[in-house]
């Protein structure tokens, strides 16, 4: 009788266990709203980059590398020193883009695509759920410690670019962007934060 | 006689046939060009053809505003849709997609002709292997995941060599796919005319037919409307102003001069009459210049027209010395010598580099001495026998009972700007309102006072007798008014006019008497002809500026 009996508790001991590790698991799991205010309290970074661009056509991937800054609430500038100095400034919704031989002011508004491609960057370094939301499907997994966020676009012109979007991290840095593009070629970026003076 | 009458009216008419039929043909031209260098140097010559038909004299810009962006974007590709058939336009430009894939399509097709960069040097290896470095490494920047596209048709990037030259720092706003203003609270369309800028008629159609345009799309709502600007949409609009204000200053300028002439021709037929020199010598003036240049100016024809003008006194004297019954001798003599020192005058613009000005000089020329011709030739074969003219020396007397006159000085003193002394004293013809009612500052009074003295009868500024003392002590002291102050009567306005012309004399201001010596024979006529004031007109109560009254007056203001 008695073996009987044990078989079943000690089930509902294995299912109370596995409730409660279930349970524990889930409170480790990091929920999107609480990423996303982790990013928002840090109002500025700097930090150092390296992209990886993989292109089909070529042999061989391309890299480039410098510096990225962010300053809360919307300005972005990632500054290419390697190979061909190149500065990309992304304020409100002026989007320039200065090279050797000359300098392109777009407005964002006018270039919805554009507007997609920097929002996924500069609405996650700054926690903006609602800007995010507008343009992608975000889906996070991972704990605290290691997360990662992927963006799929809502847009099907923007699909028809890129297809994913993710981001990986640890607490409220982000360690490395991957843009997945229709035609299977992917840029990676390596970000390393520096620490702010 | 009669023959010889009848053979120069045959004449004069065969003549004005002629001008009617040239001038027919005549093309009148507007642009400024006739108004630049007869012999441009090259970059004049680029400035002159950028000002007639260069891109931007034929750019219309129109803005349409009201309603929200979505409608605006909608009735830019309407309106867009609609002007690109009509013949008016060359391109019709709003940023649409469709515009904008089949432009860089083009270029895109003819990167290798358009191309700056492509040079033989280019296509050797050296010069290719370099080329397509470049555009690898550009992969690597921001753009490169949209270059990756062109590499494989364009490894060179011409395609971007020839968007480099057209690319500007910023580019259009965009809002629902049309081009916006920057405050996105107007859609922009950018028109090119097939016509010149110079053209004010075809770039008047050009401008109806886009409003024309925008009325007629289906379902547009009242909120919204159409702007436009542009060279030719100003020149337009101005050309209409002047239109409108020629017509509305030439009307009273004609009424002005009706209301004048009529009471002292008494007759309508005589008015028209007198009229004949200059419209003679505007159709001379017009036929001349279109045979000598081929082409008349509008700028020409309206300040020749006003240089003529003058032709219009030949008539007056012609009339008031027909009308007198004086003998006519001296009267020719006088108007011809008018006639060439004017010719002389406007005969130095025929030399001028400048062909307006050349137009100028010809059109004065001819006409006035088409006109003058007309005037000794024509006019005397068509007045009346008999001229009953009002007699003019009478009109001082005759208004200063008139109480519409009196009423129409009253205006003009009170209408007047108020005089200031740094107006120094400069008179009208009434001689009255705008000298200063008010001793100018002694700081002043030094530049003012000398110029007061000639040119005011009012106002008689001068040293004192006892003479030498510094500049401050002088005075302006004004002479004591006739009892009606502001009406005061016309005649010694005009005898103030008359001695106005003259320079003071010493012995003007040493008569103590207050009696104007008489001396010029001219402006002291007998009085039976009261063509000038006699100098027994003089005020009674005018005493001259006499030692003893500018010392009771100094302490006047």
């Amino acid at each position: 009788v008695a073996n009987h009996r044990f078989p079943f508790l000690r089930l509902l001991a294995a299912a109370g266990a596995l409730v409660a590790m279930t349970s524990a698991a889930r409170a480790q799991d990091l929920q999107l709203p609480e990423l996303m205010r982790l990013l928002a309290v840090q109002k500025s970074a700097r930090a150092t980059f390296v992209e990886r661009k993989s292109i089909g056509l070529l042999d061989k991937p391309v890299d480039s590398s410098g510096e990225l800054s962010f300053t809360a609430p919307d300005r972005l500038e990632k500054r290419t020193l390697s190979p061909r100095p190149e500065s990309l400034v992304l304020e409100g919704d002026r989007l320039t883009i200065e090279t050797q031989a000359r300098k392109l002011t777009i407005s964002l508004q006018s270039h919805p695509e554009a507007a997609a491609f920097v929002e996924s960057i500069r609405g996650t370094l700054a926690g903006d759920l609602g800007a995010l939301e507008k343009f992608y499907a975000p889906e996070l997994s991972g704990r605290v410690e290691r997360w990662t966020l992927q963006l799929v676009p809502r847009q099907p012109e923007m699909l028809k670019i890129v297809t994913r979007i993710r981001f990986e991290g640890s607490q409220s840095a982000v360690h490395l962007i991957v843009f997945e593009q229709a035609d299977g070629d992917r840029s990676e970026m390596q970000i390393k934060p520096v620490a702010v003076p | 006689m009669r023959h010889a009458r009848t053979w120069v009216l045959v004449g004069w008419f065969i003549a004005l046939l002629f001008c009617a039929r040239v001038i027919v043909q005549t093309t009148f031209v507007a642009d400024l060009s006739a108004f630049m260098p007869k012999m441009p140097t090259a970059r004049q010559q680029l400035l002159v053809d950028q000002l007639r038909d260069g891109f931007i004299t034929r750019l219309v810009m129109v803005g349409i505003e009201g309603g929200d962006a979505t409608q605006r974007a909608q009735l830019s590709q309407q309106l867009a849709q609609a002007l690109r058939k009509a013949p008016d336009f060359l391109a019709v430009q709003n940023g649409d997609a469709a515009t904008r894939d089949r432009d860089q399509a083009y270029m895109f097709g003819n990167r290798y002709l358009l191309s700056p960069a492509v040079t033989p040097e280019r296509f050797t290896a050296g010069g290719l292997r370099q080329a397509i470095g470049e555009s690898l490494s550009a992969l690597s920047g921001n753009a490169g995941m949209a270059l990756k596209q062109l590499l494989p048709r364009d490894p060179t990037a011409e395609t971007l060599a020839i968007l480099e030259q057209f690319a500007g720092e910023s580019q259009p706003a965009t809002q629902a796919g049309a081009w916006a203003s920057r405050d996105g609270q107007r859609a922009i369309l950018l028109l090119q005319t097939r016509a010149d800028g110079a053209d004010l008629d075809a770039q008047s159609a050009a401008i109806e037919h886009v409003r024309q345009a925008f009325d007629a799309i289906p379902g547009r709502t009242a909120a919204t409307r159409l702007v436009m600007s542009g060279a030719g949409v100003f020149s337009v609009a101005s050309r209409a102003r002047v239109e409108h204000e020629v017509m509305r200053l030439g009307l009273a300028g004609m009424v002005l001069v009706i209301a004048l002439l009529l009471p002292v021709y008494r007759s309508v037929g005589l008015l028209l009459l007198g009229l004949l020199p200059v419209l003679t010598g505007a159709l001379v003036g017009i036929t001349a210049v279109s045979l000598g240049f081929g082409q008349v100016h509008g700028l020409t024809l309206g300040f020749g027209t006003t240089l003529i003008g003058e032709a219009v006194d030949y008539s007056i004297y012609t009339f008031i010395q027909h009308g007198g019954g004086h003998g006519s001798s001296g009267f020719w003599r006088t108007i011809r010598l008018g006639v060439m020192t004017s010719v002389a005058g406007f005969g130095a613009l025929l030399f001028s580099g400048f062909p307006g000005l050349s137009q100028l000089g010809l059109y004065s020329i001819s006409g006035l001495v088409a006109a003058a011709l007309v005037t000794r030739y024509v006019l005397p074969l068509l007045m009346p026998a008999q001229l009953r003219l009002r007699d003019l020396s009478g009109v001082g007397r005759w208004n200063r009972g008139s109480s519409a006159w009196a009423a129409m000085r009253g205006c003009c003193c009170c209408c007047w700007p108020a005089p200031s002394p740094w107006s120094r004293g400069t008179t009208t013809r009434s001689g009255i309102a705008s000298c200063p009612r008010s001793a100018p500052s002694p700081a002043r009074s030094r530049s003012w006072t000398p110029r007061c003295e000639a040119t005011s009868a009012r106002w008689t500024c001068a040293t004192s007798p006892a003479s030498r003392r510094p500049t401050s002590s002088r005075r302006c002291v004004a002479p004591k008014r006739p009892a009606r102050s502001c009406a005061a009567s016309s005649r010694v306005a005009s005898w103030a006019a008359s001695i106005r012309r003259r320079p003071p004399s010493p012995a003007w201001t040493r008569n103590a008497a207050g009696r104007r010596p008489c001396r010029a024979s001219r402006t002291c006529a007998p009085p039976s002809t009261r063509r000038w004031p006699a100098c027994r007109s003089v005020p009674r109560n005018w005493r001259g500026s006499s030692p003893t009254r500018r010392r009771r007056d100094s302490g006047r203001p």
